[in-house]
């Protein structure tokens, strides 16, 4: 794996979520707790609600746009609505967030 | 024949390196002993106790003098080792050098200074060693003596308490939002909170340290938001580093700290290291547990026998009398990861596992510790919990059999003298009172009591008295919940919220026993509204609970792009206004500008990176947010009156610009929209608004609960005043009333059908209550009226509203 370091985790608010420009289009990173980061595709494949401006709460997100709930560990969407999102793998390295660029990649491919 | 054997650093693992080693190979080696502290080995951990005044240093010597002799180890206490010289094999101390045949680092680690101004003066001290904890005690002994601790871990909150118990005033300074962040998540942090604040000891989250302050010693800390706290004596507890200089002078291989294969070996086989000044598979360690076993292994290494050391989970606990807490495994990221709250606000209990692949891996609990060791052995065996996980998170108790949390126990819990309805004053005790009288249903309560029989919204939790008094008499009605995080309506939440005083979320999650970490995109909106309507001064607004548009003070269009709307007061407007707005659109690429229903001017497709520009540039002519996406006034819509028409019978347009200028910023439970007419010809539409004012000759006439949505509604008369000023004092309350009362999301006519409008014009009918809601809706305004504008477009907010990094860059160099 090689991993890029996106930036500081405290630049990401608790419960909250920042984007990454990346080739393979917006990639949100959701801050879920004080030291939990979790990266997944900022596009809503319902309507393409852009996912980083919802309400983060557990490990999920909600959309802003129509409400789907999405797992941010699997990437499905919860109860009725049929969906998934892509999901990176981060790690936190002295407070440092890494992505996983080789997953970005085949992200890019697919 | 014995070998030469020195130890460097007589701390808690060469102590128990040591004791394995003589106790099974007594006559190998000749021992040398060296430490910088002038003493032998204690048990560094029983420092709080002995700083509580609860031990006394004797009580934790762990290796007295008798006991090095006995072994026939040269002890070289008070004497700091300078340098190896691994060529010639011999550790040069202070006062000479000693030869060895194999060597063991045991340095420990040192304490993180801040290195901000002022960080060396007297009376600053790090908590290590026991000259630190009687350095405390000594300051303790000063008359009114203040203390500050920078550090909110586990080590900062044992001093601060152990300080406060000697009787000084002590303040705790924790960088992030919630105390000791490593082990324990908001809820547990927030219950822990207040136990230390029922002990008297102030705690300040979110707060970064600036500078130390004083001329010969310390007098205060200044903290960037430029608060200053005097202070006698500050204690920095922020964190250690392992203590590897000697090792790094050396020669060895250090990285966070000296590193050390399986076998405790570092990269000269002659030399080992064991406890905090280690690094093994790039961990490094800050508790006792795995410094144990590495003493072992260093021990089988040296008599010769094959040992390997493996890290596993660990668990903490805080050595603070009377505060139960627990905290074990982990709760990093990973993968398919689940939740288990358990809450029981009556007995400030709080747990929480975390599980993965049916395995327990982590578990926090506050409140009530006794199944930790339970559960921490199911963390370390990874044994598989899907059988028990209905169960799991009561403990070994219960398993086999089956309990859930009682619903109304945020309701019995309350005590007597606990408001139930504000309207008529009536507490709880007079409602069970009422009940042992006779009462069984809701009726009987509000014919006895009066409790709910005003506006209503304490029915449920009247209901759940009867519920909690009577038993399985009362059949409840199945009210709605909030959500699936909570069993309490919306009216319970807010009643609860002021009758037991919750002043903050986590108060909230933990005292009404939310089932969730931290709620949900339902209910975290809802009870950010209804905190900071409830408690304007001690509650912060939390961005990260609302919606995107309250978030971005933008709306967001479908496309992702946003929509910029500039207050127009009344709907007037200027030259310059309209020439800023005008440049705005064509330097940000406006696609759509657009007249609203609201008379003013909507400029559609605004990227999100561009908003702090554009609003730093219609603020700069005068502009302000228009709060277009805001559950909070919207517009005041006026036609032009007494001014320009010749059927005006008041200054319709005054009086919406100056109900505009009081009531903007202003958050409610939904939007508010209203409007002035300057006559009954009613131009301005006021009798579909929110509040919509009709000016006749004799006066204004205030209609409320109007709507032109999804539902069309004309307004209910409230009343008929006769001037200007007294037509803004009943809309001002009115508009509070509805804050303090309304459901999150109900638009006022909503409200008024729960709560009746005569309850409503009863209520503002009392001058004094009048008066006391607008002074109420002030107090808020002191602190919600502001520009958001002005507030984000800086440069740090252009930073959060941009990406944190672009990829796309980088890949194409
Ligand atoms: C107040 C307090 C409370 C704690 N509570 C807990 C708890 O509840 N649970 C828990 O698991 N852990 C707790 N800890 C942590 C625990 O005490 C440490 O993990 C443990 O003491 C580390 O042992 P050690 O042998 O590595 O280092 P130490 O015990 O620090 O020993 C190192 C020794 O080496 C000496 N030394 C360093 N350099 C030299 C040199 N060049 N020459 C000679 N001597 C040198 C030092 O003077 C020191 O005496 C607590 C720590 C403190 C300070
Ligand atoms: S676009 Fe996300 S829920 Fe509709």
């Amino acid at each position: 794996m090689s991993w890029i370091d996106l930036g500081a985790i405290d630049d990401v608010p608790e419960r909250g979520a920042r984007i990454v420009r990346t080739r393979a289009g917006c990639v949100a990173l959701f801050r879920t707790g004080p030291e939990e980061v979790f990266a997944a595709s900022n596009t809503c494949p319902h309507k393409g609600g852009p996912l980083s401006e919802g309400i983060v709460h557990g490990r999920k997100v909600t959309c802003p746009l129509h409400n789907w709930v999405f797992d941010l560990e699997t990437g499905e969407a919860e109860g009725a609505d049929d969906g998934r999102i892509a999901t990176y793998p981060v790690r936190l390295e002295g407070g440092r967030i890494l992505i996983d660029g080789d997953a970005l990649a085949v992200g890019r491919a697919a | 024949m014995t070998r030469n054997l020195v130890v460097i650093g007589a701390g808690m693992a060469s102590g128990r390196a040591l004791e394995h080693l003589t106790d099974t190979a007594p006559d190998d080696w000749s021992i040398t002993l060296f430490n910088a502290e002038p003493r032998g080995n204690y048990n560094r951990i029983m420092l709080s106790p002995v700083l509580s005044g609860e031990k006394s240093y004797a009580e934790i010597v762990t290796h007295d003098d008798g006991w090095y002799e006995e072994r026939g180890i040269a002890c070289r206490f008070g004497e700091k080792v300078q340098r190896i010289d691994r060529d010639r094999k011999v550790v040069v101390g202070e006062h000479g050098e000693v030869p060895y045949d194999k060597l063991i680092l045991a340095t420990g680690s040192s304490p993180f200074i801040i290195p901000c101004p002022g960080h060396d003066l007297p009376g600053v001290i790090a908590y290590r060693d026991l000259d630190d904890t009687n350095a405390m005690i000594e300051a303790s002994g000063m008359q009114g003596a203040k203390a500050v601790v920078i550090g909110g871990g586990l080590l900062g909150l044992e001093a601060a308490a152990g300080l406060r118990l000697r009787g000084m005033e002590v303040t705790v300074l924790h960088l992030a939002g919630h105390l000791m962040e490593r082990q324990l998540d908001e809820a547990a942090g927030y219950l822990l909170q207040k136990d230390l604040e029922s002990r008297g000891i102030t705690v300040r989250t979110g707060a970064s340290t600036k500078e130390i302050v004083g001329e010969d010693r310390v007098e205060a800390v200044r903290l960037e938001d430029g608060t200053e706290l005097p202070a006698d004596l500050v204690v920095m507890a922020v964190g250690i580093r392992p203590a590897v200089q000697l090792a790094k002078e050396s020669g060895l291989a250090t990285g966070k700290g000296i590193h050390v294969d399986d076998a405790m070996i570092t990269s000269d086989e002659d030399i080992l290291a064991v406890g905090e000044c280690i690094e093994h598979r790039g961990a490094i360690f800050g508790l006792v547990a795995p410094l144990y076993d590495q003493a072992k292994v260093a021990a089988q290494t040296l008599i010769g026998e094959a040992a390997e050391f493996r890290q596993k989970q660990l668990s903490t606990k805080l050595k603070v009398t009377g505060v139960d807490l627990f905290s074990a495994g982990d709760f990093a990221d990973g993968e398919g990861r689940e939740d288990i709250v358990y809450r029981d606000p009556a007995r400030g209990v709080y747990k929480r596992l975390v599980i993965e692949d049916d395995r327990l891996i982590g578990a926090v609990m506050y409140g009530d510790t006794a199944d930790g060791n339970w559960f921490f052995g199911l963390i370390k065996d990874g044994e598989d919990v899907s059988e028990m996980r209905e169960t799991l998170i009561f403990g070994p108790a219960y398993q086999g059999g089956g309990a859930t949390a009682d619903p109304l126990a945020a309701v019995a819990a309350l005590p007597a003298d606990a408001e139930i309805c504000g309207c008529n004053g009536v507490c709880k005790g007079r409602i069970v009172e009422a009940i042992e009288g006779g009462a069984t249903s809701l009726a009987d309560v509000k014919a006895t009591t009066k409790a709910s029989a005003s506006c209503g919204t304490c029915t449920g939790l009247v209901e759940q008295v009867l519920a909690a008094t009577l038993g399985d008499d009362f059949a409840m009605p199945t009210a709605q919940p909030i959500c699936g995080c909570t069993e309490l309506t919306h009216e319970d939440v807010r009643r609860l919220i002021k009758a037991r005083e919750l002043k903050s979320q986590p108060a909230v999650w933990q005292e009404l026993g939310w089932s969730t970490p931290n709620g949900c995109h339902v209910c975290r909106p809802a009870v950010n509204f209804y905190l900071l309507a409830d408690w304007p001064l001690e509650y912060a607004d939390d961005p990260q609970s609302r919606f995107v548009n309250e978030r971005k003070h933008a709306n967001i269009q479908k496309d992702g792009t946003f929509s910029v709307v500039p207050r127009m007061w009344g709907g007037i407007t200027t030259p310059q206004e309209l020439r800023a707005i005008a440049d705005a659109a064509e330097k940000y690429d406006v696609p759509t500008v657009k007249v609203t229903g609201g008379q003013r001017i909507d400029l559609l497709g605004v990227k999100g990176e561009d908003l702090p520009k554009i609003w730093g540039d219609l603020n700069a002519a005068g502009l302000v947010s228009g709060h277009a996406y805001s559950k909070g006034l919207r517009t005041v819509k006026t036609c032009v009156g007494t001014d320009h028409c010749r059927f005006g019978t008041q200054d319709s347009t005054g009086l919406g610009v100056k109900l505009e200028k009081r009531l903007w910023g202003s958050w409610t439970p939904h939007k508010v929209k209203m409007a002035v007419s300057g006559c009954p010809r009613n131009c301005a539409e006021a009798t579909c608004k929110d509040v919509g004012i009709v000016c006749v000759d004799s006066g204004f006439e205030i209609g409320v609960g109007g709507a032109a949505g999804m539902d069309v509604k004309e307004v209910e008369p409230l009343v008929k005043v006769a001037t200007e000023d007294e037509a803004i004092e009943w809309t001002v309350a009115f508009v509070q009333l509805y804050r303090e009362h309304g459901k999150y999301l109900d638009r006022p006519y909503k409200w008024l059908a729960k709560v009746g409008l005569p309850w409503v014009q009863e209520t503002l009918g009392d001058a004094e209550t009048r008066a006391a809601l607008v002074a109420r809706f002030d107090l808020s305004q002191s602190v919600y009226q502001k520009d958001p504008w002005a507030e984000h477009a800086t440069p740090e907010a252009e930073r959060t509203f941009a990406p944190l990094a672009d990829l796309t860059l980088e890949a194409a160099e």
